[in-house]
């Protein structure tokens, strides 16, 4: 083991521990929670099998190794910013069709309490 | 049987404006077989349009939160969907549409049996409010798109002043755009088979309040009105 296999495992480990904290806390839900752990249970891979980036590199027919890390990262980043745009998108409906209805119930009571 | 209309009055900060306009609506006149009732949609005002709205014999739909024009419209739509009126009639709070135009909108309604009747400035005469060149070119934009979408021939798409029958009333209540909704709600009505009609309505300049499209924001505005327009037009119907 190479110095920064074990900084990288070490750092997995704590940061599978804090989410597993926000999820017992129920700070996170857990479907979004699945990324972060699929994700690091990747690096969780590569770190233990170091050979395996060049593997893959060389099975893609990428010819430098970090260039597979960097675009492989920001692929999922964007895919997982789309994601929480969707998230939004439907909060956002949500909160729509809440504040709609909350005005509407308001009416109705306000007209029970002073009939015209 | 009286048919019952309701005017819809989407506000938002329109502390000045609203209490003209009320104080008109008492004064107008409508056809003598309708029944008019009238609605504020406060959309979350920072000034004191609420307090101002209930000096007056009108119902009031006080918005918890700011959801823009769209949303406040709609509201007023499923209030009129739920007490099963046989009309709504959006009127802006700003005086922008005059109430004794509610009539003409009525009369056309009753001639050609339309699903949805636009108050239009720019069929007919044109005479009365004339807006900016850039808003002029905008609505030639939205005419054009108009008919490659619909085959419609609208004009004023963007005029907020218009009427809506039972059934362009059910649809709207479940499905209204929040931001800029007046093209691209006429989209959605097209595709769900439902005839619209334009008539001829002077407008009048804004009594108090701002308008919702600065300057800035119009190319915002054509971008944003483009995108959702194309997107209804190839939306799968739910309905």
């Amino acid at each position: 083991m190479v110095r920064i296999q074990i900084l990288t495992i070490v750092t997995n480990i704590l940061f599978l521990v804090y989410i597993a904290r926000l999820i017992v806390k129920g700070k996170l839900r857990e479907e979004y929670a699945i990324v972060w752990i699929v994700c690091t249970l990747f690096i969780m891979v590569f770190s233990f099998w170091r050979k395996g980036l060049d593997v893959m590199a060389h099975l893609l027919g990428v010819y430098e190794a970090p260039n597979l890390v960097f675009t492989g990262a920001i692929f999922a980043i964007l895919i997982y910013l789309l994601h929480l745009s969707i998230v939004a998108s439907k909060l956002q409906n949500n909160i729509k069709q809440l504040s709609q209805e909350i005005a509407l119930m308001k009416m109705r009571l306000d007209n029970n309490d002073n009939p015209a | 049987m009286k048919e019952r209309v309701l005017l819809i009055l989407p506000c938002y900060n329109e502390e000045v404006a609203l209490p003209v306009l009320l104080t008109e609506l008492q004064h107008t006149e409508f056809p003598n077989h309708y029944q008019v009732d009238v609605v504020v949609v406060n959309d979350c005002s920072k000034d004191k349009t609420a307090q101002v709205a209930k000096q007056f014999k009108v119902a009031l739909i006080d918005l918890p939160m700011n959801l823009g024009i769209g949303g406040a419209v709609q509201t007023g739509l499923q209030y009129a969907f739920r007490n099963k009126y046989d009309y709504a009639i959006q009127l802006d709070g700003d005086g922008q549409h005059p109430p004794h135009q509610v009539a003409t909108l009525l009369a056309a309604q009753q001639q050609y049996k339309a699903d949805v009747v636009i108050g239009s400035r720019f069929v007919g005469n044109g005479e009365g409010f004339q807006s900016s060149f850039i808003r002029r070119l905008g609505i030639r934009y939205f005419h054009w798109l108009n008919r490659l979408f619909t085959g419609n021939q609208i004009f004023d798409s963007t005029s907020g002043f218009r009427l809506l029958n039972k059934r362009a009333i059910a649809l709207a209540a479940m499905h209204y755009p929040d931001e800029y909704p007046e093209p691209e709600s006429l989209i959605l009505f097209a595709k769900a088979g439902y005839s619209i009609v334009e008539v001829s309505v002077q407008m009048r300049q804004r009594q108090g309040g701002a308008s919702s499209i600065g300057s800035t924001a119009s190319i915002y505005y054509s971008l944003k009105v483009s995108l959702s327009m194309f997107f209804t037009f190839i939306r799968q119907s739910k309905y």
